[in-house]
């Protein structure tokens, strides 16, 4: 079995939501410069786990270290644009697509150009011509690149991609997948996906992580979903289980 | 006016009571609380003034100005329950606004040092400023609700509590000042405002009685937008922790 080093380590990290247990203990790693999806039921608790990681909440007890650091030791602005994410439901700001893709510089008082910002877009499969668009204006799908674009802008070491081509066709669906894997290999960056797909999350995946109601269940290389050790995780998969 | 005038001016209780029994409208009770409460706090206030200006103390002016925040800040603290520490932060609100507006109002000259001009513009100053007060926790409060993927959204790309408020906050700040600006616009047009209603019908000259109401139309502005302001940037740094995240509302 290959070891890996962890880009993101929890240890016995629990979470509670007015005193109702949403996570944990959970104890596993994200090993650096690979992809996990992240997998499980609908409320399992996924993507409590990746806002654990950069820091949108915290947890209740044990510890989280992103590179062998405590996130609690991080400066909150540093360690989210350390660990980019891209969030479940696309929320865009007021104005066009390009200042959605100037936010994460602006909120730095940077300026990003248009031709750059016209790159990113080609990078998620857009074309120039959206660029001024109303982001109050675009579909579902178009919604989800342009998140996606914006969560590459600051160039993250640590990618966390929370259902980012729910939205999306086939064909977009590819390219997404191909694009995170050029950034994954291209500049090492650790990538954390969340995803009701199995298939993808063993096509695209190298290593999984099946959250269950809370519980880190099983982790492994991602074709553990193949055939699960876990009985639940069996059923899971098997599409028995909510 | 005459006793007998005054008691004749029930009619107007009368009628809204008669109304309110034959469709079962259910008003009675209420109506007759509030009529009740009217006369006893105005004329309480009556002789309080007439008191506090015959001795003519700065004491009794201080406390009768202390009263009236007290009563607003009571009154506006009920609206905002979801903000922490919100009764202090109000608190601060209307007496910055209170000072700043006497200070120019009797720094410069404009009124005279009297209970006669501080008291009746303090109380203007103070309620508006309280009901600006709600207004803008109302909106700021709901509009804080329902952006919340946007305030997470900034700070999940790096950004600050401040930045990740900022449209809600400005929304929250025009939103309750509008209707402040808007009415001056139509101010004489469509209804004479109560002040100078008050002193015409008192025998005052129409034309005096248009400066002081300028007077106080430009203040209500002042007072308008910093209180809005104040309160804004006093509340919002209360909503997130010091690792720049959301604290969750526990509205039950
Ligand atoms: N703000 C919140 N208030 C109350 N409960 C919450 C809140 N956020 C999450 N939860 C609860 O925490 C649990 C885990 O939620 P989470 O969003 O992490 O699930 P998930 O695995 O991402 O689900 P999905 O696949 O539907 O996105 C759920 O039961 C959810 O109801
Ligand atoms: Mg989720």
């Amino acid at each position: 079995m290959t070891t890996y080093e962890p880009a993101i380590h929890f240890k016995d990290v629990r979470y509670s939501i007015d005193e109702n247990p949403i996570i944990g203990p959970i104890t596993g790693s994200f090993p650096a410069g690979r992809i996990t999806t992240l997998v499980g039921p609908s409320g399992a608790g996924k993507t409590t786990v990746l806002k654990l990681c950069n820091g949108l909440i915290s947890a209740d007890s044990g510890e989280i270290l992103v590179e062998g650091k405590p996130v609690g030791s991080m400066e909150p602005t540093a360690l989210r644009r350390k660990v980019g994410m891209a969030l479940q439901d696309a929320p865009m700001v007021n104005g066009s697509v390009y200042d959605n893709l100037a936010l994460p510089l602006r909120l730095q008082k940077k300026e990003i150009s248009e031709d750059e910002a016209v790159s990113w877009l080609e990078d998620v499969g857009l074309s120039s011509d959206y660029l001024h668009k109303k982001a109050s204006e675009l579909s579902g799908g178009q919604r989800q690149k342009v998140s996606i674009a914006r969560t590459l802008v600051n160039r993250s070491d640590i990618l966390l991609m929370d259902e980012i081509t729910s939205a999306l066709d086939r064909a977009s669906r590819r390219e997404i997948e191909s694009l995170i894997t050029r950034i994954n290999q291209k500049y090492g960056t650790t990538i954390i996906w969340i995803t009701h797909n199995l298939e993808q999350a063993i096509s695209i995946g190298d290593y999984t992580w099946v959250l269950i109601a809370g519980e880190l269940v099983e982790t492994g290389e991602s074709r553990i979903l193949e055939d699960p050790a876990d009985e639940r995780v069996r059923r899971f998969v098997k599409g028995e289980l909510q | 006016m005459s006793p007998i005038a005054l008691s004749l001016t029930l009619i107007f209780v009368l009628i809204p009571l008669l109304l309110s029994r034959t469709l079962n409208l259910g008003l009675e009770k209420d109506t007759i609380v509030a009529t009740i409460r009217s006369i006893i706090q105005l004329f309480a206030v009556g002789y309080i003034l007439k008191f506090v200006f015959d001795s003519d103390s700065y004491l009794y002016i201080l406390l009768m100005i202390a009263l009236m925040i007290f009563a607003a800040v009571h009154n506006a603290s009920k609206k905002g329950k979801a903000i922490p520490g919100i009764l202090w932060k109000i608190t601060v609100t209307i007496i910055a606004v209170e000072v700043l507006t006497q200070a120019i109002l009797l720094g410069f000259g404009i009124v005279p040092a009297t209970a006669q001009y501080i008291i009746p513009i303090s109380g203007m100053v103070v309620g508006n400023s309280m009901v600006l007060s709600i207004l803008f926790l109302n909106r700021f409060t709901s509009e804080m609700e329902s952006q919340k993927n946007r305030t997470e959204l900034i700070l999940s790309l790096g950004g600050t509590p401040k930045q990740a408020v900022h449209t809600q906050l400005t929304d929250a700040i025009k939103a309750s000042t509008i209707p402040t600006i808007e009415s001056q616009k139509t101010m004489g047009l469509v209804q004479l405002p109560g002040m100078m209603s008050g002193q015409i019908i008192a025998g005052a000259d129409p034309v005096q009685a248009v400066q002081f109401q300028l007077l106080i139309l430009f203040l209500l502005l002042t007072t308008a937008v910093v209180s809005s302001i104040l309160l804004g940037f006093l509340s919002y740094p209360s909503l997130f922790n010091e690792r720049m995240q959301m604290i969750r509302q526990t509205n039950s």
